[in-house]
């Protein structure tokens, strides 16, 4: 998985971030409304992408872009 | 593995009902217009309908199918069987599926019953009807499906209000030594039975006067109590995403079929989200897969009737149509059935005036 291409997917995604304007160390709350319906935007958006699935608990323990990097990519190498 | 056929059962005839209040979800005032702005994007539904109170599921589908049995010229004695679907009935006891026969003025050699299914509901009950059908001495029969939820919705709870609409249907079967099979792919998986739920009023958890009213907060813009539907958003949403696709993957190929044979996909309409997920999935275009989200919102077990009569009349009435209809949620319960329509009777969308 490609970190570049993995931000720039998510600024695609929601309308509220602009376009090269996120990085990996951003607290998430600092850039979006990190509330319960962008979650569910956030979960089909890799869910089509990588074909993976991320539960509610595993979501609210990520704080950074990072953490989301982090979290996708390990469940994306296990079904690869 | 619950794959199978129905041999010799066709759909004449398919109509809905919807009550005549209608509600805009911009005048959701229990959230921020911001808030409101992305919920209405996200989720797709624009306006519903809002039963009053006092007005039943079964009201609804009594107009639906009055409606269609005259349309269809049916002669009432000739009717055996009708098959209620919901998870609104006029009573805890006895089943609605009765008061129905009366009121439609059909036979006392009738069969009634009902079934508890939400969102799967339309595709169960097909397998059920064309089941019983299929034995051979049933000519003609009713499945009427559908559910008032906007009434034990509670308006503070942004995750559930601004979701569900009314409606009623009904569709009428005919055994035809003719027609094709339906072929039907049913799930169950009752450990999330729990993620949509009225958790009081039941023998489980009975309605309590102190308990079952108290309005709880549950998060920052949900309060409910126990009568009110509980959804849990992103299991649901997980759920769907996780089985739906390959369920409908299975039907497909142990027919020896593919997406391009089916003419239209007609999903449960659940939220826009979800169903666009879905459908990028299951990489269909959009012409392929319509939708009634925006106008009516989630009407649980009507939904997938509702949708044909909404946006597919001219097509169901004027042509042969190989269908792929596909429900999901609430058990948690889920299937798809593949079959084909010609030329069918199905009634302008009517409105109870209650």
């Amino acid at each position: 998985m490609n970190i570049t291409d993995f931000i720039k997917k998510i600024e695609e995604e929601f309308e509220d971030i602009q376009p090269n304007s996120l990085s990996l160390n951003d607290i998430l709350e600092d850039k979006f409304t990190w509330d319960s319906i962008n979650a569910l935007i956030f979960l089909a958006h890799v869910n089509v992408e990588y074909d993976v699935e991320i539960t509610a608990d595993e979501l609210i323990k990520s704080v950074t872009v990072n953490d989301l990097f982090v979290l996708v990519e390990s469940k994306y190498q296990k079904t690869e | 593995m619950a794959i199978f056929q129905v041999p010799n059962i066709k759909i004449v005839g398919i109509s809905a009902c919807v009550p005549e209040a209608e509600f805009d979800n911009n005048n959701y005032d229990w959230i921020s217009e911001k808030e409101r702005e992305t919920l209405i994007k996200t989720i797709g539904v624009e306006k519903k309908r809002h039963a009053k109170k006092g007005t039943t599921t079964s009201d609804l589908c009594n107009i639906a199918a009055d409606n269609l049995i005259n349309d269809l010229n049916w002669n009432r004695a000739e009717i055996d069987l009708l098959i209620f679907i919901s998870q609104s009935r006029d009573y805890i006891i006895p089943a609605t599926a009765g008061l129905l026969q009366e009121k439609l003025s059909l036979s006392h050699t009738c069969i009634a019953f009902d079934i508890s299914l939400g969102c799967s509901g339309y595709v169960y009950g097909l397998s059920v009807i064309g089941s019983m059908m299929a034995t051979g001495r049933i000519k003609k029969g009713l499945l009427l499906t559908g559910d008032i939820s906007t009434l034990n919705t509670s308006y503070q709870d942004k995750s559930a209000f601004p979701l569900f609409g009314d409606a009623g249907t009904a569709t009428a079967v005919e055994l035809n030594n003719d027609a094709n099979s339906m072929m039907f792919n049913l799930q169950t998986d009752g450990s999330g039975y729990d993620a949509i739920i009225i958790p009081d009023g039941g023998i489980r958890n009975f309605a309590n006067k102190n308990t079952s009213f108290e309005y709880h907060k549950i998060s920052d813009g949900i309060f409910r109590n126990n009568f009110n539907i509980a959804l849990d958003g992103i299991k649901v949403f997980n759920f769907s995403l996780r089985e739906v696709k390959p369920n409908i993957n299975k039907l497909l190929q142990e027919f020896e079929l593919s997406n391009d044979d089916i003419d239209y996909f007609v999903f449960h309409q659940a939220n826009k989200l979800m169903n666009e997920t879905i459908r990028k999935q299951l990489k269909l275009d959009p012409e392929k897969v319509p939708s009634s989200l925006e106008s009516f919102g989630n009407t649980s077990s009507a939904s997938i009737p509702l949708t044909i009569v909404t946006e597919l009349a001219d097509k169901v009435k004027n042509s042969k149509l190989t269908l792929l209809l596909s429900g999901f949620g609430v058990g948690l319960s889920w299937g798809s059935v593949i079959l084909e329509t010609e030329n069918i009777v199905c009634p302008k969308l009517l409105i109870y005036k209650d």
